[in-house]
């Protein structure tokens, strides 16, 4: 099996604050990976490392075997991966399908791409896609007037319409109705099976993580702590006195 | 995209409006020549504050320096610019209708390039700024390119320079009023046709997140700088018209006049609804219609009266016009939840 995601030795401050310090950790590819910590562990200072949205300070960063660590967020999305956002982001006064529309892959746009009219099969797509998270019937209305848990999903949905090879989720469940959370964890195995796309999300649910994820990560205070498969991080000590004990 | 019957009238109407004015009105035809600019203005400044969310104080600097190109070459094609420039004030340049109307064609071309070109440049340096630093930084360029070109004495200083006369005995008032209408025409079927493109959900994809739109691998500078030049280039024209036009270029009131005819600009959209088509245009007419209005019959009070306007638009009527109208009636825009029988299975 190869790593999609290959992260060796990461360390990132901000002043005197350690973020990360010596991070190490790989995403098989077609798996579901996740990564659970406490609260200010570093969990989204490594998703902003992965995607480009800071330099890091030490280490390597490898995205099927090519080092992107010194590339930019635009550059890495192109090159097919991914993240949503923790606090929400879609563009509020569009509508949905506009939304989806402008989410195409931009990975060989060439300049004259910029001036192409709305081809019939993407916007097929689009719908498609929009019915696959159930926002079909919503999908004129402006996407900023939709719920916050409305906006997940068109967000998701947004990131799938990217074909992306490796999806990085930041709190995908966070905000949203429990009820609701069952058909988005379907929706997240479907993605990864039917469609193929790797996933790495960072999680504080553990019922969804337990329910999601082939194999986890737990950081602690900036270190990656534990390694394993759910079931092993649920019965580590280590975990538990960091994180699950610590209600 | 098919054109519905009523659409159709609309844009019929406003051609035929558009034609007949100087014959109906032939002592305001000047008057109606200007809020045919004011249009063209609104709509290239709406492409980055309305649609792409970049409130540029600054696009003032693409129609004088477009102004400034389009002379300069007017005047070196048939004579030396700086012996005319020295000799200013004595020195009148009569061309036959041919040369002034080649001279007229080859400057406008150039001035269009020149101001496209220089919205690259300037794009390259500006883009990297947001928010209020973007606002700020255009209006620095358009103010710094005014002083420049006030003190560079070739193209006459702060003193200005005098373009060729409209040859013949006309005084080529009908000539420009046609000119300008041509270029609001072609301002509009451009964006109109821009607007169904992929590049109008890009740039509203700035304008609504711009870090987003980053993440989702949009060439976010590309696009930027695209829609500045199409202003750029519009702009460019109208400059060159609009000097003409007045027939006398100086740097600070009639190329650069930021506190005019550059805030005009971001005031027109808004009053209209700006990131709308139609804003822009509904705005420019209205806009000058006031304002020609208070200046002939409230002369004194005219800027009380259009800085009141500026205030009710700006605290009670933010959306603008068509703003107004798109959140009154929703479903008239197509903003509606639409397949009930979906709506009911999905729960979310």
């Amino acid at each position: 099996m190869t790593n999609m995601i290959e992260v060796k030795g990461v360390s990132k401050s901000f002043g005197g604050v350690v973020a990360n310090h010596n991070v190490s950790m790989s995403v098989p590819e077609g798996q579901i990976t996740s990564l659970i910590g406490p609260n200010g562990s570093g969990k989204t200072t490594l998703f902003n490392s992965i995607v480009g949205y800071h330099p890091i300070d030490n280490g390597s960063i490898q995205f099927e075997g090519q080092e992107i660590s010194d590339l930019r967020v635009q550059e890495i999305a192109r090159l097919g991966m991914l993240r949503t956002f923790q606090q929400t982001r879609i563009y509020g006064k569009m509508n949905c399908v506009q939304n989806m529309l402008i989410s195409i892959p931009h990975r060989k746009a060439t300049f004259m791409d910029m001036f192409k009219p709305h081809d019939a099969e993407i916007t097929e797509k689009a719908e498609h896609l929009l019915e696959f998270v159930g926002l079909y019937s919503k999908r004129k209305l402006l996407s900023g007037n939709l719920s916050f848990g409305q906006q997940k999903l068109l967000e998701f949905a947004m990131a799938l319409m990217n074909d992306p090879k490796v999806l990085l989720l930041d709190e995908p469940t966070a905000g949203i109705n429990p009820t609701l959370i069952n058909g988005l964890i379907d929706r997240l195995k479907r993605a990864n099976t039917e469609f193929g796309i790797t996933l790495f999300v960072i999680e504080h649910n553990m019922r969804v993580v337990m329910n999601l994820a082939d194999n986890v990560y737990c950081l602690a205070h900036g270190e990656m702590l534990a390694h394993g498969t759910p079931e092993e991080i649920q019965n580590n000590q280590d975990v538990i006195d960091a994180y699950l004990g610590a209600h | 995209m098919s054109m519905s019957f009523n659409k159709l009238l609309l844009h019929a109407g406003v051609l035929l409006v558009g034609v007949a004015a100087p014959f109906v009105f032939p002592a305001y035809t000047s008057q109606i020549a200007m809020m045919w600019l004011m249009v063209v203005f609104a709509m290239t400044w709406d492409l980055q504050g309305g649609q792409m969310g970049y409130n540029s104080l600054g696009n003032i600097f693409f129609f004088g320096i477009g102004m400034y190109i389009c002379t300069i070459v007017q005047i070196s094609m048939f004579v030396d610019l700086g012996d005319y420039t020295a000799h200013s004030g004595s020195a009148r340049l009569d061309l036959t209708l041919t040369q002034f109307l080649t001279g007229l064609g080859v400057g406008l071309i150039v001035a269009a390039i020149g101001a496209m070109l220089l919205a690259v440049v300037f794009g390259w340096i500006v883009f990297g700024l947001r928010g209020p630093y973007f606002a700020i930084g255009t209006l620095g360029v358009a103010i710094a390119a005014g002083e420049l070109i006030g003190t560079w004495d070739l193209v006459g200083g702060g003193g200005g320079i005098s373009l060729p006369p409209f040859p013949g005995e006309a005084d080529g008032t009908l000539f420009y009023y046609f000119m300008m209408l041509g270029l609001a025409i072609a301002t509009f079927l451009f964006l109109r046709w821009l607007y169904t493109t992929s590049f109008l959900l890009a740039i509203n994809a700035i304008r609504d997140d711009e870090e987003k739109a980053e993440g989702m691998g949009i060439q976010t500078k590309r696009y930027k700088t695209v829609s500045w030049s199409i202003s750029a280039f519009f702009l460019g024209i109208s400059g060159g018209l609009f000097g003409n036009m007045i027939g006398f270029v100086e740097p600070l009131e009639v190329a650069f006049p930021t506190i005019t005819f550059g805030i005009f600009m971001v005031l027109m959209a808004l009053l209209g609804g700006k990131g709308t088509l139609w804003g822009p245009i509904i705005g420019a007419i209205l806009f000058h219609v006031i304002k020609e209005v208070t200046w002939t019959y409230l002369l004194g009070w005219q800027w009380v009266t259009l800085g009141a306007l500026i205030v009710i638009n700006v605290v009670f009527f933010q959306q603008g016009i068509v703003g107004w109208m798109q959140d009154k009636w929703p479903e008239k825009f197509g903003i509606e939840v639409d397949d009930p029988d979906a709506a009911e299975k999905e729960t979310a």
